[in-house]
């Protein structure tokens, strides 16, 4: 147990906001909603900036509508997108909870893809009834090995995870690389860095290929379910999500109360490993079917948005990651129907971040949506 | 969710409403989808984006494009150009050849082409674009080894994968004919064409990664380099303008990159040209006048589908008897009396 209080108040205002102790709803929902208008209006204005007409503005954000929810595809698509961000966002929002900022999602995706898909290529023949959870269960696993080496160095040696998680994302990068090229890793017959495929009965089946066979959505949506209402039965019902919350939010009294702050401290970064470790897992195996360099695809840090506009709340997080997918869905139908470029959604969802870490300008500039700074205080 | 979605369902009827009528329907519609690296990559990509705004010029037609930005997203975006708003749809890159086997078979009556794969069998909605690259890349080769002061030349590529490794192959081979010519013995770093294994940045995006692995290359000794990874080559090309010319020179690929990175473009020797812009303009072509049949285009230096850019800056700097050689050995290519097997 090292001395953690000069650290702690650092990061505590940060982390306070990302984990309110007492959720309030006009923080909850009413900022978010206004934080999405004001990001679209300044994101038109941008548009505006780069010499966009007034029109093809118009244009794009009706096609991102329509991308987004505007179709069974459109849903589709949201839906697909959204699973790894709100799995990666869970884990994140129970670090956040615990009082650990964990910048590591992304190297926790990868390793959990690696694992999952190791697991998904190599038992041909198994029944999908044990091989589809054993590649979710590998995946979890290493996951949450990897993030536990950064909760490791913290409660052993004080070393902030921060900066142990960004480093051990870097690793991830390259051992993805190296793995790559193993031989029997490497898929037959190419040269370039690509796994192996998984095969069918490690596959999370596609749901709607009935409907039309482009439908995407996949059973990942279930473990995403599942797990969301796992992180609500594990922070708020359980002994341990009270001492991970107890810890975040004051160490010192969870200390005295006779919490072990270590274990406590690996457990969580462990937690939030897992299930960032399944959101790799459902990639390799509901989305690209093989690991290939990069399939974290920045997963990991949009992640991060997740947890924070979802205010490290596992319902919160749900719906952040229903809109951050839906902007991703959304942006794609924006670019092909007004050409703007997919780098302006990047913005927006920037700009939705900016505004709600700053709830105070969201009420400055809407002081109409909010009850007066007396009214609240009953 | 259900307050936002309102909320975000008003704003947009609200500006539909303003904004009045939205999609102007055009007779033709050519969509293509980019690898990564960006559509103004100066190369690889721009090259082919090339080829539909050259049919958007002569033949009015509406052009859309989707950047990938990771390998996850490349059937995401075909995806959203499936649904019978494109007539027809042009993929850039090798790396996307599974992703775009799996939509057409999914949709057979929605035409495809990809660049830079062919489908064996052939698959009967697709035509693949594919390049003997090799055939231009051994012209380079030939040319750099001439050019080359300190007789090590260098070059690395983005991805091993077949579309990338063929320019290095076509330039270590063109390299060791000028050695067997002349005698020298000019040495070229970055790739060996028979372990089939080199220098790679695994990535077609990280200018960083250009700068350094020209900056390692030159380190060696090489004063030519041939970056074959996209944009990641504009990073060399930087690397070459700050150290000068006469220590370091870049040979472009896919696009005469004197033209398209102009702000560099100084350090460029000549490019390696694949000329992916005519053959999407061909295959826009062969779907406007209802000729489209699934097979295989194959571009090579006979009908000008690869190719050398002009010297442009080094056209007094080549010495007129290397430039005559190339064009011999240009035409002994052709007519198939010169190997460029190695």
């Amino acid at each position: 147990m090292t001395d953690t209080s000069n650290r702690d108040t650092l990061t505590a205002k940060l982390l306070q906001r990302a984990a309110p102790g007492r959720a309030e709803f006009e923080d909850l929902v009413i900022v978010p909603i206004f934080a999405v208008i004001v990001a679209l209006i300044v994101g038109a204005l941008v548009m505006l900036a780069t010499a966009v007409d007034i029109q093809t503005i118009g244009r794009s954000y009706l096609a991102l509508l329509q991308g987004s929810v505007g179709s069974i595809n459109s849903l589709s698509e949201t839906l697909t997108s959204a699973i790894p961000l709100v799995l990666a966002g869970l884990g994140l929002a129970l670090g956040f909870r615990a009082g650990l900022f964990n910048i590591g999602a992304e190297g926790q995706i990868i390793v959990g893809g690696i694992a999952a898909v190791i697991v998904g290529f190599s038992f041909p023949g198994m029944p999908w009834i044990i091989h589809l959870p054993l590649a979710l269960l590998a995946g979890a696993v290493a996951g949450g090995l990897y993030a536990s080496i950064a909760g490791w160095l913290r409660a052993a040696t004080g070393a902030h995870e921060v900066i142990s998680t960004i480093m051990l994302n870097l690793i991830s990068y390259r051992l993805l690389d190296y793995m790559l090229g193993l031989t029997w890793m490497q898929r037959e017959g190419r040269s370039d860095p690509v796994s192996k495929s998984v095969v069918p009965s490690a596959e999370l089946p596609r749901l709607l290929t009935d409907i039309d066979p482009n439908l995407r959505l996949h059973a990942g949506i279930f473990v995403m379910i599942g797990a969301v209402i796992l992180v609500y039965w594990l922070l708020f019902k359980t002994k341990t999500g009270f001492e991970f919350r107890a810890s975040g939010e004051n160490p010192d009294a969870a200390r005295y109360a006779g919490m072990r702050a270590s274990l406590i401290i690996v457990l969580a970064m462990a937690t939030a490993g897992a299930l960032a470790g399944l959101a790799g897992a459902n990639q390799v195996l509901g989305v690209l079917e093989r690991a290939t360099p990069g399939f974290s695809a920045g997963i990991g840090f949009d992640a991060i948005s997740v947890a924070l506009l979802g205010r490290s709340h596992p319902i919160g997080v749900l719906f952040a990651g229903l809109l951050f997918g839906a902007l991703e869905a959304g942006g794609r139908q924006m670019q092909v129907d007004a050409g703007v470029s997919i780098d302006l959604i990047g913005i927006i969802q920037a700009l939705i971040i900016v505004f709600i870490a700053a709830p105070l300008l969201v009420r400055a500039i809407f002081p109409w949506g909010f009850r007066k700074p007396a009214e609240r205080k009953e | 969710m259900l307050n936002k979605g309102r909320l975000m369902g008003g704003v947009a009827v609200a500006t539909a409403l303003l904004f009045g009528s939205i999609s102007s329907a055009a007779a033709f519609t050519a969509c293509q989808v980019t690898d990564t690296g960006g559509i103004d990559d100066a190369g690889f990509n721009q090259t082919a984006w090339k080829g539909v705004q050259d049919a958007m010029e002569a033949k009015g037609i509406e052009g859309r494009f989707l950047e990938s930005q990771a390998e996850t997203d490349y059937e995401a975006n075909l995806n959203s150009l499936l649904g019978g708003a494109c007539d027809v749809i042009i993929t850039v890159g090798f790396l996307m050849g599974d992703a775009t086997k799996a939509a057409a078979e999914a949709n057979p009556d929605q035409k495809f082409s990809i660049v830079d794969f062919a489908y064996d069998p052939t698959i009967p909605n697709v035509v693949g674009q594919v390049f003997a690259t090799e055939q231009a890349a051994f012209l380079a080769g030939y040319l750099a080894a001439g050019m080359s002061e300190t007789g090590v030349i260098g070059t690395f590529g983005g991805i091993n994968i077949p579309p990338v490794t063929v320019f290095m192959d076509g330039f270590v081979h063109g390299a060791e004919y000028y050695n067997e010519k002349k005698g020298t013995d000019v040495t070229v770093l970055g790739w060996d064409p028979e372990d089939k294994d080199g220098l790679f940045t695994n990535n077609f995006e990280s200018l960083d990664d250009g700068r350094t692995f020209a900056q390692n290359l030159y380190d060696e000794g090489a004063d030519i380099v041939m970056p074959v990874a996209g944009p990641v080559g504009l990073g060399s090309a930087a690397l070459a303008d700050e150290l000068g010319t006469d220590k370091l020179k870049i040979v472009g690929v896919d696009a005469d990159q004197y033209m398209t990175d102009t702000e560099k473009q100084n350090v460029y020797l000549t490019s390696v040209l694949k000329r992916m812009d005519a053959t999407v303009q061909a295959v826009i072509d062969s779907v406007m006048d209802d000729t489209f049949e699934g097979g295989v285009t194959v571009g090579t230096l006979e009908n000008d589908g690869v190719g050398l850019a002009p010297f442009h800056d080094f056209e007094d700097a080549v010495p007129a008897e290397l430039k005559s050689e190339i064009e011999e050995i240009k035409a002994g290519i052709i007519d198939g009396s010169i190997s460029i097997g190695g």
